[in-house]
């Protein structure tokens, strides 16, 4: 399999890049990573006309925090400089949880979470993630730069809702005001599939009390989904089992899952329900050992 | 080198989008004219005749295809070949000398790491990173570091202890 023909582009900057898209209108694509974009194109899911690849854009590949503690992920920034991420490990529980989870340990030296999210695979792990911590996008185009916050970025499967001139270029999550904590857990038939259920948990704590919940739920609806009321049932009190249990029935409901060839409906809910208990008992045992 | 490319109806030849890119392939420095949409693999396979890379399920799940660019591996088919401009691959033909297998081939010859051997050259690239970056693997280190290679023989036991035994020689080489 080959894609179909198309012009590429290998700007030099991000002015350059978006000027690319901006003239190529519908028919242009970005290109970072390429591990869903190039298979789509392999089976001529898409055909775009031009290919504006950013690989050769300097200074794209970082994460890092501010003084204030939050945290920005480049638009090239792969997911094995993640996985392999002190910053990471000691500052972003769940964030740490995820990244060796993601596809596999060949295609996580060139995809990109910023290019997961763009993609919008109602599967993709990092989506949920960043929407459990309140991250957001930032996009540029030739109107200047927007933070689009996650909740709003996705508008279903496989769309999101930068204009055909703009490029993600970063993602950013808030700095945490509590201790973090949280994780991620994802069923997978083997390494390298897409999920049949993810679970991401965020949490700010204060002491034992939780201060912020996000629940981010990965391939059980048309896109990954904020489980809201679930993260509301946790936040302002402590993690006992009532609340543990409340939320992940919460969590449970707010999926929409649909019964494939990975599972039924009913065993996708209920491993929401699994996934939220078995994170949350996690952080409430963590949390206790430090107080 | 010689490239052949599809006629689409009412094309003149300067239709076809053709870019000249640089890049060295196991240590050899070299020039190609590309088509955009040409894939490294079949850069590889095809362009420089390198059939050692194979190419097994081409939807990026197999690994059967993984080279590293610059030293990190990557599915060869979900890589465009223009993209390799400026850039180092390493290929399985890279591994070996005139006179010498390379410490992982040997492993795989003498742990039985293959059996009908489509998957072992992207196995080996895969390896090769894992030990370049980690001398002394454990077990789980392997396992984790291939899970993106299928293999539909072996059940996997024999290549996770050919490359652990590849490591070990390649320690005793180096005197560590």
């Amino acid at each position: 399999m080959f894609p179909s023909r198309f012009r590429y582009e290998a700007p030099r900057s991000l002015a350059e890049a978006i000027g690319l898209l901006h003239d190529g209108g519908d028919d242009a694509k970005v290109l970072a990573g390429g591990q869903s974009l190039v298979p789509l194109m392999k089976l001529r899911f898409a055909s775009p006309e031009l290919v504006v690849d950013i690989n050769n854009v300097p200074g794209l590949d970082y994460h890092r925090t501010d003084p204030d503690g939050t945290l920005r992920i480049g638009a090239l920034c792969r997911h094995a400089d993640l996985e392999h991420s002190d910053l990471l490990k000691t500052t972003q529980p769940t964030m740490a949880a995820a990244a060796p989870l993601i596809a596999d340990p060949i295609v996580r030296n060139r995809g990109t979470l910023v290019g997961s999210l763009c993609h919008a695979d109602p599967q993709g792990d990092w989506a949920s993630v960043v929407l459990a911590l309140g991250g957001s996008v930032m996009a540029r185009s030739p109107r200047g730069m927007r933070a689009i916050p996650m909740a709003d970025f996705v508008t279903g499967p496989f769309q999101n809702v930068l204009d055909l001139d703009e490029i993600a270029v970063e993602a950013v999550i808030p700095a945490a005001r509590g201790t973090r904590a949280g994780g991620y857990l994802k069923l997978e038939r083997r390494v390298g599939d897409f999920a049949t259920v993810g679970v991401a948990v965020a949490l700010e704590l204060s002491g034992e009390t939780v201060t912020r919940a996000g629940i981010g739920l990965t391939g059980v609806g048309g896109s990954t989904i904020a489980a809201t009321a679930a993260a509301e049932a946790l936040t302002g009190g402590l993690l006992t089992a009532d609340r543990i249990g409340q939320a992940a029935d919460l969590a449970a409901e707010a999926a929409r899952p649909r019964t494939d060839h990975r599972g039924s409906a009913v065993y996708k809910r209920h491993m929401v329900r699994t996934f939220v208990v078995r994170l949350l008992s996690r952080t409430e045992a963590m949390a206790e050992r430090a107080a | 080198m010689t490239v052949v490319y599809e006629d689409h109806e009412g094309q003149s030849t300067g239709d076809v989008p053709v870019r000249r890119i640089k890049f060295t392939i196991n240590g050899q420095k070299m020039i190609a004219e590309v088509e955009p949409r040409l894939l490294l693999a079949h850069l590889i396979r095809r362009g420089l005749g390198l059939t050692g890379t194979h190419m097994g399920c081409d939807t990026t799940n197999c690994g059967a295809c993984t080279v590293l660019v610059d030293g990190r591996p990557v599915k060869s088919c979900t890589m465009l070949a223009v993209q390799v401009d400026g850039r180092e691959i390493s290929t399985v033909e890279g591994l070996a000398t005139a006179s010498e297998l390379h410490p992982l081939q040997e492993g795989f010859k003498e742990e039985h790491g293959l059996q009908c051997g489509f998957c072992t050259p992207g196995m080996m690239m895969a390896a090769k990173a894992l030990l370049d970056a980690n001398p002394d693997p454990t077990e789980e280190d392997v396992r984790w570091a291939l899970s993106g290679n299928l293999c539909r023989c072996t059940g996997y036991q024999n290549i996770v202890k050919s490359v652990l035994w590849a490591a070990a020689k390649l320690r005793a080489e180096s005197g560590s």
